[in-house]
């Protein structure tokens, strides 16, 4: 019989990625309601270090899975070992963050179990007894419960920031080394040095205020509204990826996931429906105002102000009214 | 080289939703429909691949007759010819089911590259592709944004996160998963939309393709569709023009304090 929530531990340069915490968080949670005993499992090479800061958060064991072919991340290498690590601990539930890394692997081991992976969850809730897991469908505008069905293991993973990582609670768990057979030939993917492109010219980091600009601006000539109001404001102008994308304006003025993180006095949403690859480059903003003509956008959840509308009469109005202030 | 793009037809991004009676899906009937972005950006790398290195680009969709538009679209852009998944019982798949599907379609159609976007802006599962190489047995990269072919194999450029890079270089044949905003979309030209009238659409059903119901039974049920519960207080400023701007100025000066 199937038991226990084993959680995938992701880590990159020595660090362990934080989001892999917060699935960790997600397992104390889910365990402890369903009376489940919880593990977490690490891939790699040389790395007990990190196995004992992970053993020092509330869990029955911690897993280590060392191998040459797995000094660097592949998505061969991680999941062949992985479903040899399933068939020995045989867990219930695989809990893991909805990282770039596990979109890269997870689909592909859980498929190799002819399993599903409910992914890129928000939550969770017990409904008789088990676990259904909430997901945002048409980029946060609805939400759907799904319930993983047939025979576990069940695969999920958590959108980062749908669990305080931060809020694991301590304990001391076993660690436990584990073999797989796993060779250099069954690797097919030779990865190379991870790298960041040129250092971007303008660093929105520093800036307290900020106007960012989205699709609802339709065409590139007029993000001339959105720099007028930004020079009346004395702001930075800021952009949602499909923006930068089209080159309307620079990738280095881009806000989100791919882009820069920035945590501002004021952010100011032109036409941003909220996508939450945007969103995790802007919640920290102390105020946000967001301005769409969608009354269900889901900018409007994280935004302290909201003006429903259409952004070629608000945009206009507000720079006239804040030029009025500033004289 | 031979490149199969899967192109998925999505309901436009700026639709209004409407849940379904029984709160499983949306009311799809008053919709317009438009292909997924990131699939646009896989197209336009498997034409560009083309141009480059010679070869065919087929274009794939899934799903009820009105997907033919975003195959015709293809064909209209440059693709040579189109492969149209449909069967009743393809209308309740999740991932992995539409990833067996689209599979089973590339592996009798036979390719050199099998591209796909990096996930849908309906449900947004990103996985298609992912579980599609492992059905196929063949590697696969995800969130790609360039593919320069090098020998027998391919070199990509994956997008990590924090603003990190990668090149990985894999064997071929493979399957890859499209950025958006890789490269710059063509659109169809009055040439391109009379060419594409003379290409040739493939149908093919659940038979053609050996597939059984046990293989596209659901792993994963959606139990409810709704709209999130609000749990930020917004507070809502009514109107568009001078009156609205002055509250929020004002709202921006005296309460949030930001000038
Ligand atoms: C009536 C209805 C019932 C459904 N029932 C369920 C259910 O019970 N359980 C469930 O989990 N899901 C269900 N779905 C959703 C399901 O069909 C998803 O569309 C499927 O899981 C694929 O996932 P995705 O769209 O999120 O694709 P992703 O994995 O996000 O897509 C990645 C890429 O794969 C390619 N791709 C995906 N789908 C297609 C396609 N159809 N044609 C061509 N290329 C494609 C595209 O290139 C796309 O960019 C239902 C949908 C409908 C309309
Ligand atoms: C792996 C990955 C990484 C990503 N990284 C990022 C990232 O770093 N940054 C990022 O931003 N996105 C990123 N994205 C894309 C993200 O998912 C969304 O697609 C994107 O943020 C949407 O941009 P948008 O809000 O400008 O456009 P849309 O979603 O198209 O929204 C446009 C909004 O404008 C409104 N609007 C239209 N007309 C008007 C009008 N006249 N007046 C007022 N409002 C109007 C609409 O109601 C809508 O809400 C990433 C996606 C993936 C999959």
């Amino acid at each position: 019989m199937a038991n226990g929530i084993l959680v995938f531990i992701e880590h990159v340069e020595g660090q362990i990625n934080r989001a892999s915490y917060e699935a960790v968080r997600a397992a104390q949670l889910i365990g402890a309601q369903l009376n489940q005993e919880t593990a977490a499992v690490i891939f790699g090479n040389g790395v007990s270090n990190l196995a004992t800061e992970v053993a020092g958060k509330k869990l029955n064991r911690v897993y280590t899975v060392e191998s040459d072919s797995l000094s660097s991340y592949t998505p061969d290498g991680y999941s062949i070992a992985f479903k040899q690590v399933i068939e020995q601990v045989q867990p219930a539930l695989v809990l893991m963050a909805h990282t770039y890394e596990v979109r890269d692997f997870a689909p592909k081991l859980a498929a190799s179990l002819q399993r599903a992976l409910v992914g890129d969850c928000i939550g969770y809730k017990i409904e008789d007894g088990a676990a259904v897991f909430t997901r945002q469908i048409f980029q946060g505008k609805l939400s759907a419960d799904v319930v993983p069905t047939g025979d576990t293991p069940h695969f999920v993973s958590f959108q980062i920031g749908s669990f305080r990582g931060d809020e694991c609670e301590a304990g001391q768990a076993e660690v436990q080394a584990l073999t797989v057979n796993l060779n250099a030939e069954q690797v097919r993917q030779q990865p190379e040095a991870r790298f960041k492109e040129a250092k971007a010219a303008v660093d929105l980091t520093q800036a307290p205020l900020i106007v960012a600009v989205g699709r609802g601006i339709k065409e590139q000539k007029n993000i001339e509204i959105i720099e007028k109001l930004a020079a009346a404001m004395g702001a930075e102008i800021a952009a949602s990826r499909p923006i930068c994308d089209n080159d309307w304006l620079p990738m280095d003025r881009q806000i989100g996931s791919s882009g820069q993180t920035v945590a501002p006095k004021l952010y100011l949403a032109v036409g941003i429906s909220g996508a939450i690859q945007h969103l995790v480059g802007m919640k920290g903003a102390r105020t946000i105002v967001a301005i769409n003509k969608d009354a269900e956008a889901p900018i409007f959840e994280i935004a302290d102000y909201g003006i429903v509308g259409d952004l070629f009469e608000v945009v206009p109005a507000l720079t006239a009214e804040i030029e009025k202030m500033k004289q | 080289m031979k490149i199969i793009v899967c192109l998925k037809q999505v309901p436009k991004n700026d639709s209004i939703l409407r849940i379904n009676d029984a709160a499983t899906w949306i009311q799809d009937r008053d919709l317009t429909y438009e292909i997924n972005e990131s699939d646009a950006y896989a197209l336009e790398a498997a034409l560009q691949l083309k141009e480059k290195n010679g070869g065919e680009v087929v274009a794939l969709s899934l799903g009820p007759a009105r997907v033919q538009s975003v195959i015709k679209e293809a064909l209209a852009r440059g693709a040579d010819r189109g492969l149209h998944l449909e069967d009743a019982a393809f209308d309740n798949l999740d991932a992995f089911g539409a990833a067996a599907t689209i599979a089973a379609a590339a592996k009798s159609d036979g390719f050199d590259l099998l591209l796909t976007g990096l996930q849908s802006d309906d449900h947004g599962y990103a996985q298609t592709g992912v579980i599609a190489a492992e059905l196929l047995g063949l590697p696969h990269a995800t969130i790609v944004m360039d593919l320069q072919t090098e020998g027998s194999g391919i070199k990509v450029k994956r997008e990590l996160e924090a603003g990190f890079f990668q090149w990985v270089t894999l064997p071929l044949p493979g399957v890859f998963t499209i950025q958006s905003g890789i490269n710059t979309l063509r659109y169809a030209t009055l040439k391109g939309i009379m060419a594409a009238k003379k290409k040739e659409i493939k149908k093919l059903d659940a038979a053609a393709l050996g597939l059984d119901a046990a293989t596209l039974a659901p792993k994963q049920q959606i139990k409810r569709v709704y709209f999130p519960q609000k749990s930020k207080q917004t507070q809502m400023i009514e109107g568009t023009g001078a009156a609205a701007a002055a509250t929020l100025v004002e709202k921006l000066k005296n309460e949030a304090r930001v000038f």
